[in-house]
């Protein structure tokens, strides 16, 4: 198998999801999930191999004169990667497949959930930019899907949109990011641009690059102040919530910043923008979701402060911060996810997710619980669970960063201190607590729903258990594929006792006396939140798409007035002064007045055709306008005779006279002459008149004097009769030489006509 | 409006027109004319004609619709491409064959005279279909 | 003689604007069918002037030099016919167009919508 099959016939199954439900019925998500599995189980296979250092590389021609290609590029980190979103996608069909089970179109869900896990895998393992951004964009589209999915909801309606807006917007500028990026490069080959990453940092593209990537990557991994979409997405859901905005799609910007670390990181501006916007990130989402009391809302919170300190760990770029970083990630996916999967759960047993309303489920549901409490204990990084060496190694990088660690240490452990209260205060208040009253008994959940939090738990659990043996492996390819000079460090639980020891010790111990005395401490961070950050983000977002949109409409309003004229009066002035520039930086006209070749009937004849013009132009009667017309195009006849154009004068006779007879018939049905426009008007048109007149004029005169033989006319002309047996040869152009230009012209003709004949008998009914 | 010397003069005209149009088709190749001007000369009689009698009149003396006339002169414009299809060569490339070659009525006829004669007819339809819905309000 | 006839030509550019810009939508008509006669003339004037040497082959060889170049009047002869079309078609549009609002001034039409 490959990567680029595997990643068509997941597709194809996200093709056919919505349709083969109906035949499948509550088995569709575990059928669903058994070709993402074989996929899990295939890049496990590899695992051994990649450790060795193998990197797969495939590559499939799509637009090669533009260098972009279908290409697939898996180191150990699309590696760890791939297995995250493949293993957790796994579960989470399952799971959705018994979620869903209540509301309409399920099959259509999983679908979506399914074109995702296509799209998510396939940003994972592209190998070229081009790719990568389309499977990025795929992941704001199925998104959008996924989040709205309860779309007669508007809330969840609007959600969608600003989550989709500001993906999109992301995306726009990451392409935009890509293409300068690979500008220096002369190729959109990941594998070539990982491989040579001083190219861009010696190009003064480097900047403007950097920057559109850091937007792109920012706004899709929730950064402040792009954080509030994720929070509003919680309207999805649960499955959807555990899955992408947990686990895998929110991780993507993360992907791209750790992917691009080798060739864009370890700069100044690296550093300190993605230390600064990091570091706020994590603290601000952890400070606002000790206030929340929705539990999606508390986990949305916290998995935009986890996002923040992946961010602030690869730009800190040091060997330990980068072996947290990766290790972060995997400890991360696995609770979160596990998490939102209960937050579902939950919210399916008792009716509710306010965590005020909950209380008392241990006895009701003690297997989910302790599923649950495992999680909440990897949250807060207690042992044996991995998020324990996860924190630990944060707080070994922050202690030895290399910039600002007196700020980055106390906002980490503050952060670290909300997280050991939140998990404290939603094991003890929802599974012992005050119970109130339930509308039905809560039960276990069934296993479909308590499968893929259990594993995920068991894996976190195993992992960190046995660190080295298991972890390890796992991660060590991935941190040198992002980091190439540094080496994976080598995990232990136990690290003897230190400095780091101690803090965490310190870290559980404020988080216990925050929740011992957190009645009066979620007063006072409430009264601090009204006091001083009322402002919601998401209210500023949509006021500024409602502005925006009242200034397009205004902006619409004025350049598109409705007034033909003025349309074309702009083309016109425009046009005639970006000419005449033109013609003012040309060579001067060397025109010689030569009277011999000015033959008294034809100076006549345009001086009858100017004539005619004029008439034509001012006269208040359509009649004599006609007239003039049929005056104009028969001297103009005569100028083709006296200057060889014989076909020509033929033809246009014709037509004139058809041409005249035709408007004849229609002007009779009109009604006369009524003059419109004031004198005023008249003058500025006659002046644009003037202007584009007089233009032209110094164009044929530039066209005339400079002598630019056409070598193709030389061409027809001997060629004519000895191959194309053709003595006329503008007969044998059009019937010939340019067959298929008049084939086309024919075609045109009959359909005017076909559109005249349409018109008339409509007119009829 | 009847006018009887226009009556007269179209009855007249229109198979000398198209006999003449006929006539500039064919030397359009060599001399002044071609498909072009000998559609609009066969259009201009049955014009002439619509004048005299009125469309209802001229429709019923003629045989064929503009509107197939038309779509005829298309289809053969088109397939006067394909020979050179069959023969391996590029669309629309001209193909020749000469018959009684070597006698003294050696005539030379390809598929540009095929074209030509699809242009002709395309034209000469499509300048009826217009004038005949325009002259029938 | 370029001159008088580049002269011609920018009259004509001069009629078809003036006439383009005006609210009465026949003389956008007009303004249309000379956009095409000045066109057709700019075409011509510019592919170089020859008098009294038409684009014929008398034999099989034939002295081309001096001969006016096909080319553009195979241009203009396509451009003639598709402008009866065009024209023809903006005829009948502006009939149909009269029939069904009942006005010939353009600005009626944008201010009623």
């Amino acid at each position: 198998m490959s990567t680029g099959l595997f990643l068509l016939v997941l597709l194809l199954v996200a093709a056919i999801a919505p349709f083969a439900r109906k035949y499948l019925g509550n088995y569709a998500g575990w059928v669903y999930a058994i070709w993402p599995f074989t996929g899990f189980l295939y890049y496990l296979s590899l695992l051994p191999a990649v450790n060795e250092g193998l990197i797969i590389t495939e590559s499939f021609e799509w637009m090669p004169a533009l260098g972009i290609e279908f290409s697939f590029y898996v180191d150990g980190f699309s590696m760890l990667f791939s297995l995250l979103v493949l293993g957790i996608g796994t579960f989470i069909l399952v799971y959705a497949g018994y979620y869903m089970r209540p509301y309409p179109m399920k099959g259509r869900f999983l679908g979506y959930l399914l074109l995702f896990m296509t799209a998510m895998q396939g940003i994972v393992v592209s190998g070229n930019l081009i790719t990568m951004f389309v499977f990025w964009e795929l992941t704001s589209v199925s998104s959008y899907l996924l989040i709205g999915y309860w779309h007669e909801k508007p809330e969840a309606r609007a959600s969608a949109l600003q989550a989709l807006l500001i993906t999109g917007f992301g995306g726009l500028a990451l392409l935009g990011g890509f293409v300068l990026l690979a500008i220096p490069y002369g190729t959109y080959d990941l594998a070539y641009i990982l491989s040579e990453p001083d190219i861009i940092k010696d190009s003064n593209l480097y900047l403007p690059a950097l920057i559109l990537i850091l937007l792109g990557a920012f706004t899709k991994s929730a950064q402040f102040p792009f954080h509030f979409w994720l929070p509003g997405a919680m309207t999805a859901p649960s499955p959807v919530s555990a899955y992408l905005h947990s686990a895998t799609m929110v991780k993507a910007g993360v992907f791209v910043l750790a992917r691009f670390n080798p060739v864009l990181g370890g700069t100044e501006v690296w550093t300190y923008t993605l230390t600064i916007v990091g570091v706020t990130t994590m603290f601000v989402g952890a400070w606002i979701s000790i206030t929340q009391v929705d539990l999606k809302k508390i986990l949305a919170y916290t998995t935009v402060s986890a996002l923040g300190t992946l961010v602030l760990l690869i730009g800190t770029g040091t060997e330990y911060a980068i072996n947290a970083a990766i290790i972060f990630l995997l400890v991360h996916a696995l609770y979160k996810g596990t998490l939102f999967m209960m937050a579902g759960n939950i919210e399916k047993k008792t009716g509710t997710r306010d965590i005020r309303e909950l209380g008392g489920l241990f006895k009701y549901m003690p297997f989910a619980a302790v599923v649950m409490i495992m999680a909440l204990v990897s949250m807060a990084g207690v042992p044996p669970m991995l998020g324990f060496l996860g924190k630990e190694l944060i707080y070994e990088a922050s202690a030895a960063a290399p910039k600002a660690f007196w700020i980055i240490l106390p906002l980490g452990f503050m952060t670290n201190v909300i997280m050991v209260f939140l998990s404290l205060r939603l094991a003890i208040d929802i599974f012992w607590g005050k119970e109130p009253k339930y509308g039905k008994i809560p039960a276990e959940p069934s296993l479909p729903l308590i499968l893929g939090p259990f594993f995920l738990v068991l894996v976190s659990f195993v992992l960190g258990l046995f660190p080295s043996t298991m972890a390890n492996p796992l991660t060590s390819k991935a941190i040198t594929a992002i980091s190439p000079l540094h080496d994976a460090m080598v995990l232990k639980l136990w690290h003897g006792f230190n400095l780091v020891l101690a803090l965490s010790a310190f870290t559980l111990l404020s988080g216990y006396l925050m929740f011992r005395f957190r009645h009066t401490l979620l007063l006072s961070v409430d009264k601090v939140n009204i006091r001083y950050f009322r402002k919601e983000f998401t209210r500023y977002f949509f006021s500024m798409i409602d502005n925006f949109l009242v200034f397009t409409k205004l902006k619409t309003k004025t350049l598109q007035h409705g007034y033909h004229r003025f349309y074309l009066m702009t083309l016109f002035i425009f046009a005639s002064i970006l000419v005449w520039v033109m013609i003012w930086r040309a060579d001067p006209i060397m025109l010689e007045l030569n009277f011999s070749d000015m033959p008294l009937n034809l100076i006549a004849v345009v001086i009858l055709i100017i004539a005619a013009t004029l008439s034509a132009v001012v006269s208040s009667s359509r009649i004599i306008a006609l007239i003039s017309m049929g005056v104009i195009g028969f001297g103009i006849t005569i100028i083709f005779i006296a200057y060889s154009g014989v076909d020509l004068a033929i033809t246009m006779i014709m037509v004139e006279t058809l041409l005249v007879i035709l408007a004849m018939t229609v002007v009779y049905h009109l009604p006369t002459y009524k003059n419109f426009s004031s004198t005023g008007a008249r003058m500025r048109d006659a002046l644009v008149a003037t202007l584009v007149g007089t233009f032209f004029m110094v164009l044929v005169l530039q066209a005339g004097t400079s002598s630019l033989e056409t070598p193709i006319s030389e061409y027809f002309k001997e060629t004519s009769y000895s191959v194309a047996y053709g003595r006329n040869i503008v007969n044998v152009i059009l019937v010939d030489y340019r067959a298929l230009d008049t084939l086309g012209e024919i075609t045109v003709i009959s359909i005017a006509a076909l559109g005249i004949y349409a018109m008339m008998k409509l007119g009829k009914k | 409006m009847e006018s009887i010397i226009l009556q007269i003069a179209a009855r007249h005209m229109r198979p000398l027109l198209i006999g003449l149009s006929l006539i500039v088709l064919y030397r359009g190749h060599n001399e002044p004319g071609g498909g072009f001007i000998g559609g609009l000369m066969f259009g201009a009689a049955y014009i002439l004609y619509a004048m005299a009698f009125g469309v209802d009149r001229t429709q019923k003396s003629i045989f064929f619709n503009p509107i197939n006339l038309t779509a005829v002169g298309l289809f053969i414009a088109l397939i006067s491409g394909m020979p050179a299809l069959l023969l391996g060569d590029s669309f629309m490339t001209g193909e020749w064959y000469t018959f009684f070659q070597g006698t003294l009525m050696e005539l030379k006829l390809g598929t540009p005279l095929l074209f030509d004669v699809g242009v002709y007819l395309t034209v000469a339809g499509m300048l009826m279909l217009v004038m005949f819905s325009l002259m029938e309000e | 003689m370029l001159l008088l006839l580049a002269i011609l030509v920018g009259v004509l550019y001069g009629a078809a604007v003036y006439l383009l810009l005006r609210r009465n939508i026949f003389k956008l008509i007009l303004g249309l069918i000379f956009l095409g006669h000045a066109t057709n003339m700019l075409i011509f004037v510019a592919g170089g002037l020859t008098s009294g040497r038409p684009a014929f082959l008398r034999g099989v060889q034939d002295e081309t030099i001096g001969m006016s170049d096909p080319l553009p009047q195979a241009l203009i002869l396509t451009a003639i016919v598709i402008g009866l079309g065009v024209t023809a078609f903006a005829l009948t549009l502006v009939y149909r167009f009269y029939k069904v609002t009942k006005t010939v001034d353009f600005d009626e039409l944008s201010e009623n919508e």
